[in-house]
């Protein structure tokens, strides 16, 4: 850090482009299942492997379930997508998106030993690009821009003075 | 965070929402949201613009060439437009069943037909409890009941009659079905065609009975629903076409591939002729484990005292003494089947049979060998049969080994395109063909990629187990789908049988393809015994 508790301009500018290319991606990945009628999750909850692969494969398996899943997964890539992008509950969609990222890792880790019919478009070992764009959503949290550059400026307009101290502790914590 | 860090904070002017001096002096003053707040609230709109710009040309350029490509070919992505519809029929009268033969294959016609036995219904649970992707137990509770009874069973082994018995009975009924009394046993086959208590049979023995089983049959006015393949020799596929043809019972061919909703689709492709020319058909069988080459496990209790020995070997060309192997493998044995041609050449000849409407070939050519199986069997376990059809211009290449399990699947070659059909279908455009030649140049056709595919059913997964079960779900021959539900192929083509006797019509693997099947299969084993081409005679409706 700077030693300055606010952002340069460099600073902000690469914190709001990740916020915003995550929210890209994301939307556009729910976008892209919304529009396809042939899309669904089975696929790959049916691959799961470690730990959870029982319970992602049940999921799988009961039709009501996984139309659930699909739903749940189709809207909620939607609306963490829009949220970052926007910069809209920011801090909901960030976590919500950590969580959906890392039901994605542990369905399917790219653990050693662990072989997936399902093409993968580079060569991943423990980690791989959800877990990188999970990690980076904790940085989006980390490192909040949202009421810089973002709808959340006005959202959250009125509660400016409690949320200003909030969110200084929260800069310096992570300083 | 520390106490020092708290001292140390800066003040909150510099952090508060990134707000700039001049932007917090306007807010101090009361005049609360400014016009710079708007600017950077909305700074990502413009963003938002350049995605949806991106995601509507993207959705345009993508529907715009989809519509393109089925406009050209004429059909529609979802389910075939026509489906023998038999399912919502109702089922009639009570029609009483007779099975003769309980072993594997009978026993799953009798359970597809609503008659599970106790034991399997156990497992199933089971099987379910461990593994929810197990979907055995739920197909065949959801599966409609037939109202039919068993009322007669029929094996030369007495554990798989009583078997047959056990299952006549069940009280775990799909559909709501009520339980039946027990099935009376018969140890020979013409007192249960005798038997007032029977309507129809079921014949699910070694290939060498089927021709004399169904000509009994036919002459005891009983329908008949035979495995195939329908014979072993071509003497019995004239005597047994002779015998059906002259009665009125309905019958019905063992090929439950004709059910296959992606075999239907297939169809309707050829008929809308996308593929062009089709001038190669390469259709294959490839298995490699033991159960696959059926050497199938020789059951404990197999014995000269519970195996009519005798019995099973009465129509078979050569008598030998009581062999456990012969009776568990007989597929193994031309002296009671044909092989893969008459186990797996059959279904797929007859798969392409009912989507080409080819007949029978006018010429065969067959090789092969017994090059892994060495286990004192007779027939061969890689097996190459080439089949010619002049007046369609085409060429049906069948290609089998039971030692490796590649998949490959049915692909129908045109100059136009090329189909690949198993429980779905894709298929590409040629990068040579003439139709498409134009689309192609635009870039609306990509030849890398499938132009048109088609996968029915079920959004989700289905559990197969066992090798020899992925190589037969694989090629539709196991379940399909009606209306997005998976349902057993066997399952529906009993029922066709079933709503054919209710109701008259026609059964989709009548005696006249029984015939073709039959015949083309026969070719095959002609010229890999005599070691040279054979030639149909359509006059005198001979091999030659």
């Amino acid at each position: 850090m700077t030693g300055s508790p606010g952002y340069t301009k460099f600073q902000l500018t690469g914190l709001v482009a990740l916020r915003m290319l995550i929210g890209w991606h994301l939307f556009y990945e729910g976008l892209a299942k919304l529009t396809n009628p042939y899309w669904t999750s089975a696929d790959y909850l049916s691959e799961s492997k470690w730990w959870f692969s029982g319970l992602f494969i049940d999921l799988a398996s009961s039709p009501t379930a996984l139309a659930v899943v699909d739903f749940l997964n189709e809207w909620g890539l939607v609306l963490i997508g829009l949220g970052l992008t926007l910069g809209c509950f920011t801090r909901v969609a960030a976590i919500a998106g950590v969580v959906l990222l890392a039901l994605y890792y542990i369905a399917a880790p790219p653990f050693v030993g662990y072989i997936y019919s399902m093409p993968a478009e580079g060569s991943y070992l423990v980690v791989n690009k959800v877990l990188i764009e999970l990690v980076a959503l904790l940085v989006v949290l980390a490192f909040p821009t949202e009421r810089i550059i973002g709808l959340d400026r006005l959202i959250f307009w009125k509660r400016g003075a409690e949320e200003s101290e909030e969110m200084l502790a929260f800069a310096e914590d992570v300083r | 965070m520390s106490d020092e860090g708290k001292k140390n904070s800066v003040e909150p002017g510099q952090i508060e929402s990134g707000a700039t001096q001049p932007e917090m002096a306007e807010r101090e003053e009361g005049h609360g949201i400014g016009r710079r707040d708007v600017i950077k609230a909305l700074a990502s709109i413009p963003i938002f613009g350049v995605f949806f710009y991106s995601f509507f040309k993207k959705k345009f350029e993508d529907d715009f060439k989809r519509r393109e490509i089925l406009a050209e070919l004429g059909v529609i992505e979802g389910a075939p437009a026509v489906i023998p519809e038999a399912i919502s029929r109702p089922p009639g009268e009570l029609i009483r069943v007779g099975i003769i033969g309980f072993g594997g294959e009978g026993e799953s016609l009798i359970r597809s037909a609503g008659f599970a036995h106790p034991d399997w219904v156990e497992n199933a649970r089971e099987a379910a409890e461990e593994d929810p992707r197990n979907k055995w137990l739920q197909s065949y509770l959801d599966q409609d009941d037939l109202n039919i009874a068993i009322t007669a069973a029929c094996d030369v082994f007495d554990v798989r009659a009583e078997r047959g018995i056990a299952a006549s009975q069940v009280d775990v009924r799909p559909g709501g079905g009520r339980t039946f009394p027990a099935a009376r046993r018969y140890l020979r086959y013409t007192d249960l065609l005798d038997s007032d208590d029977v309507d129809a049979v079921i014949i699910a023995t070694p290939d060498h009975w089927h021709s004399r089983m169904t000509i009994d049959a036919a002459a005891a006015g009983k329908h008949v629903y035979c495995e195939k393949c329908m014979t072993r020799t071509e003497e019995e596929t004239h005597a047994i076409y002779g015998a059906v043809r002259n009665s009125d019972v309905v019958f019905q061919l063992g090929h439950q591939n004709r059910q296959a909703e992606s075999h239907m689709k297939a169809r309707e492709i050829i008929a809308a002729d996308i593929l062009g020319l089709v001038t190669l058909v390469e259709t294959t069988t490839n298995r490699n484990d033991p159960v696959g080459a059926w050497v199938y496990e020789i059951h404990e209790e197999g014995s000269p005292e519970t195996i009519d020995w005798e019995q099973f070997q009465e129509p078979a060309p050569n008598k030998v003494p009581f062999s456990l192997e012969r009776f568990f493998r007989w597929r193994c044995w031309f002296d009671y089947g044909t092989g893969l041609s008459g186990d797996l050449l059959s279904h797929e000849y007859d798969a392409i049979n009912q989507i080409l409407d080819l007949g029978i070939p006018k010429s065969a050519v067959a090789s092969g060998g017994i090059y892994f199986f060495k286990d004192g069997r007779n027939v061969p376990d890689v097996f190459q049969a080439v089949f010619e059809y002049p007046e369609r211009d085409l060429t049906l290449v069948y290609s089998a080994t039971l030692a490796n399990g590649k998949w490959r699947g049915k692909v129908f070659m045109g100059h136009d395109a090329s189909m690949e059909v198993g429980s779905g279908l894709a298929i590409r455009a040629e990068p040579g063909s003439t139709r498409y030649e134009k689309k192609i140049e635009d870039g609306i056709i990509d030849t890398s990629l499938p132009m048109f595919t088609y996968r029915p059913g079920f959004r989700g997964i289905d559990a197969v187990t066992s090798a020899t079960e992925e190589y037969f779900a694989s090629r539709g021959l196991l379940y399909t789908y009606r209306g997005g539900k998976r349902v057993s192929a066997y399952h529906l083509h009993i029922k066709e049988w079933l709503d054919v006797i209710r109701h008259g019509g026609e059964t989709s693997c009548n005696i006249e393809r029984g015939f073709e099947e039959a015949m083309t299969c026969h070719m095959a084993t002609r010229s890999y015994q005599l070691g040279r081409k054979v030639e149909w005679d359509p006059v005198a409706r001979r091999i030659v």
